[in-house]
């Protein structure tokens, strides 16, 4: 049977793409800011932010009024409970790359430095991004699962960046604000990573209806959590 | 009948629902083995095997036809007085075969409240709830007294009656008549009251005083509501059991079934897409 409420669901859903999309371009510009020396990619950071943060208030009302006008049950109550979920952590991506932006423009203004794995930080974290999203629009268990496989790399790739620009502050003191501001945006990246986790995760919820967050799956069933 | 004690699918065995706070330990009140009832050719319900636990409230939800009505008329051998049905099968009480009972004896044990509050109409207030007490050979007065009055404050309708017991029963509202029947099914002490849709003709907050009075009451009974209110069910029940053309589908813990139904005809039924 044809119901009214599928066409809701549907157009919280297109929304909440329509949402996913603007934040994987506000991470590409960030990134631009930087890798090109170019500023005007800031602003449009700042004016897709502005979208960004009134898609997050229309999708909580959606999502709100939907639950209380149709109590929604089972597939639908999770992908109403995800959809509030990832809309969150979307908002939030959208604040790392504004952060990402700003720190960028004040880099612009400084002589080059060495971004080390920054380049592959920032394909890991927008790529994870962008698959989380796929897997949320094609109910897809295996990409989600795989998207969380990748967070560990991006948390290693933090972990070395801090560590070689430790050692340059220490070797060339010159380097310290330029080196500060890239360890700031690794650290940006390894939480977009984060967030894009957990909207695997949400993902996995919504068409599984099993909760893997903190590990509940490997405590559960060490062999599922393995496939 | 039926002796045999094969596992159908659905079948829940004790350890079962998963994660019900009793567990394996939980005591069963009513089991149904492989009951099939109809009405003369017309086969209702079709092989159902269930188990109702002490201090629970188990709802059945199911689209019309679908043999809930029926099945909870079977447990207290109600179906059966219905001209031209039929019925098969087990139902245990507490392990003894209800069949083993005087059908009256029975319903003093198993209560039933109905779609529309039923007062005795040429009844009082106080009349209405000691009728059962009274069927079942009470004579003591002031122990009558007593009991309608614990039976009317468990029912929640005490404070509103007090003062005019005497007063017909169907002078009452349509929510304090159906709360009155319930009086009148605790004043005998069952150990199940069955619920057919109590609230089905009743206002949102007559309903929620119902609701309430179910969870106040559930920690001494086995109480059994069908309805076809699936957010009633959700709010008032610990398990739910949904059944289709006299099949019982899935039986598990609520939250389970409206959050995560393992079947597809459940998920489709409790979300709309039915038919």
């Amino acid at each position: 049977m044809q119901r009214h409420f599928d066409v809701d669901l549907e157009a919280l859903r297109s929304t909440l793409l329509e949402m996913g999309g603007i934040a994987e371009d506000m991470i590409g510009h960030a990134v631009k800011v930087l890798t090109e020396r170019d500023e005007s990619f800031a602003d449009q950071v700042q004016e897709m932010e502005k979208r960004v943060n009134a898609l997050h208030i229309e999708i909580d009302d959606r999502c709100l009024k939907l639950i209380a006008l149709h109590q929604p049950a089972a597939g639908d109550l999770r992908l109403i409970a995800a959809a509030i979920k990832i809309n969150s952590d979307l908002e939030r991506i959208g604040d790392q790359a504004v952060n990402i932006a700003e720190t960028a423009t004040y880099l612009c203004h400084l002589p080059r430095i060495k971004l080390g794995d920054i380049p592959r930080m920032v394909e890991l974290a927008a790529g994870m991004t962008k698959d989380s999203l796929d897997a949320f629009s094609r109910r897809d268990v295996e990409l989600a699962r795989e998207v969380i496989g990748r967070d560990d790399e991006e948390d290693q790739l933090k972990s070395e960046t801090f560590n070689e620009l430790l050692a340059l502050m220490q070797s060339d003191a010159s380097t310290i604000q330029r080196a500060m501001d890239i360890i700031l945006i690794a650290r940006n990246l390894e939480r977009i990573a984060d967030h894009a986790t957990n909207i695997a995760e949400d993902v996995i919820f919504m068409v599984l209806g099993k909760d893997i967050r903190h590990g509940a799956e490997r405590r559960e069933s060490p062999e599922a959590a393995q496939q | 009948m039926v002796k045999t004690l094969a596992m159908p699918p659905q079948y829940i065995p004790d350890s079962s629902p998963q994660g019900s706070p009793g567990g394996a330990s939980q005591a069963v009140t009513l089991e149904v083995r492989h009951l099939k009832a109809g009405y003369g050719t017309t086969p209702v319900l079709r092989d159902v095997n269930i188990k109702f636990y002490d201090t629970k409230v188990t709802a059945i939800i199911g689209p019309s036809g679908c043999g809930k009505s029926t099945m909870i008329r079977c447990l207290n051998r109600m179906h059966e007085i219905t001209p031209g049905a039929s019925v098969e099968g087990e139902v245990l009480l507490e392990g003894k075969s209800i069949l083993a009972l005087d059908p009256v004896e029975l319903r003093r044990h198993v209560g039933m409240v109905f779609q529309r509050p039923n007062p005795f109409p040429s009844m009082s207030i106080f009349d209405n709830v000691a009728s059962g007490l009274v069927l079942n050979g009470a004579r003591n007065r002031p122990l009558i007294a007593e009991r309608v009055e614990d039976s009317l404050r468990k029912a929640a309708l005490w404070d509103e009656v007090k003062d005019k017991l005497r007063q017909p029963g169907m002078s009452l509202s349509g929510g304090q008549q159906q709360r009155l029947c319930i009086a009148r099914a605790l004043a005998v002490e069952p150990r199940v009251l069955l619920m057919d849709e109590p609230c089905s003709a009743l206002d949102p907050i007559a309903t929620a005083r119902i609701e309430e009075l179910m969870l106040g009451l559930k920690n001494n009974l086995t109480i059994i509501i069908v309805t076809h209110n699936m957010q009633q069910a959700a709010r008032v029940s610990d398990y739910t059991a949904f059944m289709l053309t006299g099949e019982l589908v899935e039986f598990t813990q609520t939250q389970q079934i409206f959050t995560k139904p393992s079947d597809k005809r459940t998920e489709d039924y409790i979300t709309g897409r039915f038919g």
